[in-house]
């Protein structure tokens, strides 16, 4: 607490975080709804006042966008949800978002000072509540507020794709006066938060909501946009003062396997989007159809993997494997995640991997091989290397397969912009502290330039970029 | 906020066949010939990918021509002038690759003449001998054949039944004209089942075919794969690689079946909007 004399607030010695209510695994895997429910004000007050608000607060520096998380947990202990929210969005744009998406355990609360002997304070839950609560009291102070933004600058800002990379520039820059355009290809604003996410996971409606405020303050969003189609990059540049490139990974890797092109194999985007973006779960209501077909085989074991086994799992086929060529520690997803799909019902089939799909004579699949793997020396990124283990092939069931394995940079833009530098792996080559590429005048950031990472890194990149763009707009030169 | 219908023209009543104008400015500044748009009727539809037939960058006018085989062919086709296409995304894939090659065949099939009449006009306008060779069931399903005429050399026309034109297939007449002349290229649009004859066809007389593939799309951006083809034992992108791909090279029994994947739940789909616009008074259907 700070030292204002205030009256100083025992402090909860509880060991372990505020348990946040859930649905039940029995009633959640028959429906779309969100599955942990949220705080009461009640439990986010217990748990805010868990927080020992720490002089150096090390679980900022897990934050990727520095939020004051001491601060706004001692205004969430004293019941100033308006105040709490108001802090976190200081820094955070989209906290009701990063609040139930980022990977707490490797960021903030990794590092919080409880985190040593019990567990650390639920940073996200927290966050996630008063983002809520700020939505839910729309009349009150912090719900009402809207940014306000500078006086117009007369400069225009092209920011191409709409995910949160892009967004955090777009509400950063138009506030900054400038005027923003929004370029996406898709017919829905959100990129992976849309098309990927799942609704049981993040709520379409809290990102809608977003997106509109966004709108709401001057943003002009232009959908079926497909930039290197529509329109080239090098086109853009010459309309507007500026350009943020934010186009993420879009290119979803298959194993190169016999077989996978065999109906019934899905890439976890294609499953995905079918299911997020198109609404398939509705379908007849709504035209896109998906066959989860009865036993589904999820390949892979980051948040991608996770999703794509959970929304299967509410399709209701009878059985959802889940194969890792790895073991659980290895698993990249978020512990909730793994948890969660433990829960459902999802069984995982850890060091194993598919190394053919068998399909019948009308090309559907029917099963798949898999091969046992074992740990070996650790690799390049430090993880043991899984080896096969010769001779160890077996066959199981499947009718529907779906491949998640990660995504690379999606050409569509790059390929048709010689002076545009790419890195060897096809990102998009930035300078670090810029995020200027090698076209003056246009930036990039989030997983188009790093690969696929996280929802609160991209959001960094946009802010970072906005900050280059605005030096560019204003100097010249994006350069310190 | 949507994509206005200037202009639509039935072309044939049954399997409805339908040209519409849209006002898709963007688009139209564009679009060459061999690429497509995809475009979501209404809410909460599906994206289905179309053949740009014509573009007009001059008053911002896209031209589609499209055949009703489902759901969404069937909102589309029941679109009127002054109504509005809700989203509308191109140009997307590979532009036909043209250039002087000399003599060119172009092979169309049912709706693929929609595709065949853009490509007609490029290449004839690039220079070169354009053979049209345009087939249909019977007369009444031919469509643009004057537009093709006034983009070809020659034209060549069959039904199955006799009824217009020559009796008989695409692929006999394309036999006499390889045997009889020396062609450099074709290019073929049509059912899966006739373009995998037309590369059978020219493979003889080893004429470089490019055939213009139709698999299932989703985003249409390269995203999803949902469009992935074999060609040359490869794994490709339709939207992104394609849609024109090496006639010798590409596996058409694989699309084949790839395409044949949701037929079932398609046909629930339809079903669902041909009862609900019944007006028989005995259904469930009527409005
Ligand atoms: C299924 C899934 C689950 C995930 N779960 C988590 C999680 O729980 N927590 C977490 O932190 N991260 C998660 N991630 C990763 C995270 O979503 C991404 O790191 C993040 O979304 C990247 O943001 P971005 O702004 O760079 O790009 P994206 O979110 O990928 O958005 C890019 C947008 O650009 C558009 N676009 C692409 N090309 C063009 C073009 N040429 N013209 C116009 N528009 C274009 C795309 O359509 C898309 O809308 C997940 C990813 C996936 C796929
Ligand atoms: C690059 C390309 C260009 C095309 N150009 C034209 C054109 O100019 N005119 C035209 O009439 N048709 C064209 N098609 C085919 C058209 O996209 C399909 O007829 C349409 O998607 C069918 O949708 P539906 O809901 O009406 O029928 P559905 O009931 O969904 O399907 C009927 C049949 O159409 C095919 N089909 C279904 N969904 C798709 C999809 N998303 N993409 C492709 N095929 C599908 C399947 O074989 C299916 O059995 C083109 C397809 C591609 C890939
Ligand atoms: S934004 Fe993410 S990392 Fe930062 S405090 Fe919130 S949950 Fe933690
Ligand atoms: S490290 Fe933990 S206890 Fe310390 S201020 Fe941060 S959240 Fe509070
Ligand atoms: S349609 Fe999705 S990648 Fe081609």
């Amino acid at each position: 607490m700070a030292d204002d004399g205030k009256k100083r607030r025992p402090i909860n010695r509880q060991d372990h975080k505020t348990p946040m209510p859930e649905q039940a695994p029995e009633a959640r895997i028959l429906n779309y709804k969100e599955v942990p429910l949220g705080y009461t004000p009640e439990m986010a007050m217990n748990e805010a006042t868990r927080c020992l608000q720490c002089k150096k607060a090390p679980c900022r520096t897990g934050c990727p966008v520095d939020i004051d998380i001491p601060a706004a947990l001692d205004l969430i202990a004293e019941g100033d949800f308006a105040g709490g929210y108001r802090k976190m969005r200081e820094t955070n744009f989209l906290p009701a978002i990063c609040g139930r998406v980022c990977p707490q355990e490797d960021q903030c609360e990794s590092m919080c000072v409880l985190g040593k002997k019990n567990e650390p304070v639920a940073i996200g839950r927290l966050e996630r509540f008063v983002a809520d609560w700020a939505m839910q009291h729309e009349d009150s102070e912090a719900g009402a507020e809207m940014p306000v933004c500078k006086p117009a600058t007369g400069k225009k800002v092209a920011v191409i794709g709409s995910g949160p990379a892009s967004l955090t520039a777009a509400s950063d820059l138009v506030q900054l006066g400038h005027e923003v355009h929004v370029f996406e290809a898709l017919h829905k604003p959100g990129g992976v938060l849309f098309y990927g996410i799942p609704e049981f996971r993040l709520p379409k409606a809290t990102l809608v909501k977003e997106i509109d405020g966004l709108a709401k303050i001057g943003v002009t969003f232009h959908m079926n946009y497909v930039v290197g189609a529509t329109e080239t990059l090098s086109e853009l540049r010459e309309r507007f003062d500026a350009v943020f490139i934010g186009t993420g990974a879009g290119l979803p890797w298959f194993l190169g396997i016999p077989g996978e092109n065999l109906n019934g194999v899905y890439s976890s985007n294609e499953f995905l989007t079918r299911v997020n973006l198109m609404g398939a779960y509705k379908f007849p209501e709504s035209d896109t159809p998906v066959k989860p077909g009865s036993r589904v085989v999820v390949v892979g074991a980051g948040n991608t993997a996770m999703d794509s086994a959970r929304t299967a799992k509410r399709l209701q086929p009878e059985h959802v494997t889940l194969v890792y060529r790895r073991s659980r520690a290895e698993m990249p997803a978020r512990v909730e995640e793994i948890h969660h799909a433990e829960e459902e019902g999802i069984e995982f089939k850890l060091l194993h991997t598919p190394v053919e799909i068998f399909g019948d004579e009308k090309g559907n699949v029917t099963s798949v091989k898999l091969q046992k793997m074992e740990l070996g020396e650790p690799d390049a990124s430090g993880r043991r290397r899984p080896l096969p283990i010769e001779g160890s092939e077996f066959v199981v069931e499947a009718d529907c397969v779906v491949v998640a394995l990660g995504n690379g940079p999606n050409p569509l833009l790059t390929r048709v912009e010689p002076e545009l530098e790419l890195s060897r792996r096809g990102t998009i080559a930035v300078d670090e502290e810029t995020l200027e590429s090698s076209m003056k005048g246009v930036f990039a950031g989030g997983d188009i330039v790093t690969g696929g990472a996280t929802v609160i890194l991209a959001m960094g990149a946009g802010r970072q970029a906005a900050r280059s763009i605005q030096r560019y707009l204003t100097t010249g030169s994006a350069a310190f | 906020m949507g994509y206005r219908i200037l202009k639509k023209r039935v072309l044939v009543a049954d399997p409805k066949t339908v040209y519409f104008e849209v006002d898709a400015a963007a688009v139209a500044a564009k679009a060459k010939a061999g690429q497509f748009i995809i475009l979501r009727v209404s809410e909460p539809g599906e994206r289905i990918p179309l053949t740009i037939a014509q573009a007009r960058p001059d008053d911002g006018v896209t031209t589609i021509v499209v055949q009703e085989v489902g759901k969404t062919t069937h909102d589309l086709c029941n679109l009127e002038e002054g109504q509005e296409i809700l989203d509308f995304a191109g140009p997307l894939g590979q532009p036909t690759h043209i250039e002087k090659r000399g003599t060119v065949c172009c092979v169309g099939g049912g709706i693929g003449n929609a595709v065949v009449w853009p490509q007609a006009k490029a290449f004839h306008e690039a220079g070169n001998k354009v053979i049209s060779i345009i087939g249909a069931r019977t007369k009444g399903l031919l469509i643009l054949e004057e537009e093709i005429r006034a983009a070809s050399d020659e034209v060549i026309v069959t039904t199955d039944d006799g009824s217009y034109g020559r009796k008989g297939l695409v692929t006999d007449a394309l036999k006499e004209v390889c045997e009889r002349e020396t062609v450099d290229e074709c290019i073929t649009i049509g059912p899966v089942i006739m373009m995998k004859f037309v590369a059978a066809t020219t493979k003889p007389f080893q004429v470089p075919t490019q055939v213009s593939l139709n698999p299932i799309m989703v985003d249409g951006t390269g995203m999803c794969g949902a469009c992935r083809v074999t060609v040359g034992g490869q794994t490709k992108f339709a939207c992104v690689d394609g849609p024109e791909f090496d006639g010798h090279q590409v596996d058409f029994d694989e699309l084949m079946k790839r395409l044949a994947y949701y037929r079932d739940l398609e046909k629930i789909s339809y079903d669902r909007a041909l009862e609900r616009e019944c007006r028989c008074g005995k259904c469930e259907g009527g409005e």
